[in-house]
């Protein structure tokens, strides 16, 4: 017994310096010189002012010139310190108008520029909550139906604005792994630079 | 459903398969003690280690001795854990904790060291709000390593217990654990957490930053040495998350690819040791038969929760939402999905993560559907012996299978043996024992807490009531019950973010309960199936005759399928059928 507290004492104190200390130091050691770009968010800066990270969704206040991300659960929305999901259940009230909401703010801003739109076409994920609450991406689907409104906001034709959506569209992992999402914040900055 | 959502599944199965084969072979030899190609690497430190530690790595330890090591270790990490939690300003000094976020309260931090000591992982704080980045690496990030580590230690030992012949010897824990530590768990934690920098996870010690979004706003963002702890979350089958969010959020898992690689990360080593078991014994098809136990019920339970998944839910369809494929969209129920994993990479790894002990999520449970939800219980409800925890899976599965042996024998009226070894009353019941403390555990802390004033206080507010209710309370003792640490995370919701709520009276009755839950059946088990290893190591085995029931077969996968299947719908179905089977059956909302 009194071996066993010799060895789990001293086994415990090594074991945190090479696995708490010298592991993780060393795994930024070399992320940090080989993936510096990644190791550090990806951050994309504009004029020397941090913009957001290119994997994080943010929030475009309902502005009309810019895609909208997906609803979020964070307060305030799209918050990357204090991530939450919406918990929200499947057999929920709560859950029922909450998606009721995101439907109509979705209708409310789309529906002016593409005036067939209907609730049965909005596609899930505009109407559900992300995960992380900074869900960087939209479906395609999502990004065809905002490309009305952006192209007339913008003045530009909505063939030049599914352009970009499709060289902002990631596809799936190894061909097959997940399903092609738009990044949100990469397609706003690409018809930002189009505007300049 | 797509037929890309079904091709990830099944070559999901398949990409597995052929990465556990060879790992279970190298794995042999680790614990055999024959030589492998990381020796060289390895043998110096692994030396230096056994000094340091005043360590006699040569000792043969029989299962008490063995016992002793393994809680005497586990204590020694707790309270260290505890310590250092504690006092997290103290550790301002390192210039790693930028946010200056102060130490929780003593239950929070009971609950937390309990949750990590114990491979649980459950979370009743939230990572990025809460912890400095010291206590995420010194402290956390080391308990995913030891955890892991003593788990594949007793797994082990029982296997030596198993072929064992007529002596006492389990082998030598310290020795077990460094190996496992250095052989298995560092190289493959470092690869991965490279891999996942490379497609984007962040590595670094920053403050938190504040980005000028472009629309005028303004957005904080949590920085940290993720990879690293994402890494060895997967591969030990923790759980914990470095974010609120788990692997949802995009710098724990930024891409579908490493969604993919996460989801290998969690099974490699649990079905590893499987194949490794089979070389161990000798009988290289006692672990295909096993295997293939597993994997029924592993693709069962997946296609399951995709079909439910891909269906969508009650509340979205009242709402007037159309959740078939369109175009541009893979539909079905994305509340709490992320877009880039999709329905069924969201359904995949959920149920990867809850047939093991891993407890990660990349979506939200609580907001499956009712059926969809179901699965992880239902995998809960298994013990945690579909592959299971890292080491935990594989000693729990054995026990099952000393059980299904023993009820084979009962039907054909004869002797039982299993590996040539008789199984007689006093492993018997020992296996019983060992089986039955975890769903009692899960049970009687679920009815504390729904009988109770103060355990009905943790029910979170926010929720619905109905049946959700019931399974938040439910899920979160049958999560820590069985070292899980995946929640209906409603139930944590109510003290996250809001801190005002902590400490009370409440919480204190969850976080309590909750970790005195995890502690008893994380090592009263343990020490059950060391005792099964003593029992069986001291015995003779005598040779194989023609009524010796064959373990070997598709017909004992069968009947070992049947009697993990009986003892868990036996015990759990009527607290199923309470919560996620009544919302699955019914469109009714709450």
């Amino acid at each position: 017994m009194k071996k066993d507290i010799v060895n789990a004492t001293l086994g415990i104190l090594v074991l945190t310096l090479l696995l708490g200390v010298l592991y993780p130091l060393v795994v930024t050691g070399i992320s940090q010189v080989a993936f510096p770009g990644n190791a550090n968010g990806q951050q994309i800066h504009l004029q020397g002012r941090l913009v957001g990270s290119k994997i994080l969704g943010q929030n475009f206040d309902a502005n009309p010139r810019y895609f909208q991300s997906r609803p979020s659960a964070t307060t305030p929305p799209n918050n990357a310190a204090a991530t939450t999901f919406s918990n929200l259940g499947p057999n929920s009230k709560a859950t029922e108008k909450a998606i009721a909401t995101n439907i109509a703010a979705y209708l409310k801003l789309e529906k002016p520029y593409d005036p067939g739109l209907t609730a049965a076409q909005v596609p899930v994920d505009a109407a559900n909550t992300s995960a992380s609450g900074v869900d960087p991406d939209i479906s395609q689907a999502n990004a065809r139906i905002q490309a009305h409104r952006v192209a007339v906001v913008r003045h530009l034709s909505l063939a030049a604005v599914d352009k970009l959506i499709a060289s902002d569209t990631a596809g799936r992992g190894l061909g097959f792994s997940g399903e092609p999402g738009v990044n949100v914040l990469e397609l706003n900055l690409a018809l930002n630079r189009m505007a300049a | 459903m797509t037929f890309l959502g079904w091709l990830t599944i099944f070559l999901f199965a398949a990409i597995l398969t052929v990465l556990a084969i060879p790992l279970g072979r190298y794995m042999a030899a680790v614990y055999g003690g024959e030589r492998t190609f990381l020796d060289p690497l390895f043998r110096t430190p692994e030396h230096f280690l056994y000094r340091l530690m005043r360590v006699n790595p040569e000792r043969e330890q029989d299962w008490k001795a063995y016992a002793r090591s393994v809680i005497v270790f586990s204590l020694a990490g707790w309270l260290l854990l505890y310590l250092i939690l504690r006092t997290q300003t103290l550790w301002n000094f390192t210039g790693l904790n930028p946010q200056h976020f102060h130490s929780a309260p003593w239950n929070v931090t009971f609950n937390t060291t309990s949750s990590f000591v114990t491979n649980t992982n459950w979370q009743f704080y939230s990572g990025e709000t809460t912890l400095s980045y010291f206590s995420q690496m010194a402290g956390l990030t080391v308990q995913n390593f030891l955890s892991a580590g003593v788990g594949i230690a007793v797994a082990v030992a029982l296997i030596r217990g198993i072929v064992g012949r007529s002596g006492t010897s389990l082998g030598n824990f310290w020795q077990d654990l460094i190996r496992t530590v250095l052989w298995v768990l560092t190289p493959l934690a470092f690869v991965v957490a490279l891999v996942l920098v490379f497609q984007g996870s962040i590595q670094n010690f920053s403050g938190y930053l504040t980005a000028h979004t472009l629309s005028g706003g303004s957005q904080a963002i949590a920085m940290g040495p993720v990879a690293s702890q994402e890494a060895i979350k997967e591969l030990g089958t923790n759980g914990g998350g470095f974010f609120n969010t788990n692997s949802a959020h995009p710098f724990e898992n930024p891409t579908g690819f490493t969604n993919l690689v996460e989801m290998l990360a969690v099974l490699i080593i649990p079905a590893a040791l499987v194949f490794a078991y089979g070389r161990m014994t000798g009988k290289r098809r006692q672990g295909y038969a096993i295997y293939a136990t597993m994997m029924v019920m592993f693709l069962g339970a997946v296609v399951v929760a995709y079909v439910a998944e891909a269906h969508g839910s009650p509340a979205q369809h009242a709402a007037g939402l159309h959740t078939h494929a369109i175009a541009g969209s893979a539909g079905g129920n994305l509340e709490g999905k992320e877009q880039r994993f999709g329905i069924a990479g969201s359904a995949l790894f959920d149920t990867i993560t809850t047939v093991t002990s891993c407890g990660a999520v990349n979506s939200a449970i609580e907001s499956f559907t009712g059926i969809g939800g179901a699965v992880p219980m239902a995998n809960l409800s298994a013990s945690e012996v579909i592959f299971g925890g890292v080491g935990t899976g594989l000693y729990s599965i054995l026990l099952y299978v000393v059980l299904a042996v023993f009820i084979g024998g009962l039907m054909v009226g004869r002797t039982p043996e299993y590996l040539g070894k008789k199984l007689e009353a006093r492993e018997i019941k020992l296996v019983v024992l060992g089986l039955l403390i975890t769903p009692l555990s899960a049970l009687f802390a679920t009815a504390l807490a729904t009988a109770s004033h103060a355990g009905r206080a943790s029910i979170s507010a926010a929720a619905a009531g109905g049946p959700q209710g019931f399974s938040e309370s439910f899920y979160a003792y049958l999560s820590q019950a069985n070292n899980n640490g995946s929640a209906f995370a409603g139930y944590t919701g109510f003290i996250q973010p809001n801190a005002g709520s902590l400490g009370s009276h409440g919480v204190t009755f969850a976080t309590v309960v909750g970790g005195l839950t995890m502690l008893f059946a994380r090592f009263v088990p343990i020490l059950f199936a060391l005792a099964v290893a003593g029992a069986l190591a001291g015995k003779r085995i005598s040779p194989a005759g023609l009524g010796t029931m064959r373990t070997d077969t598709p017909t004992f996968v069968v009947l070992l399928i049947g009697v993990i299947v009986l003892v868990g719908a036996l015990t759990f179905f009527p607290a199923l059928l309470l919560g996620p089977i009544v919302q699955g059956l019914t469109g009714h909302l709450y």
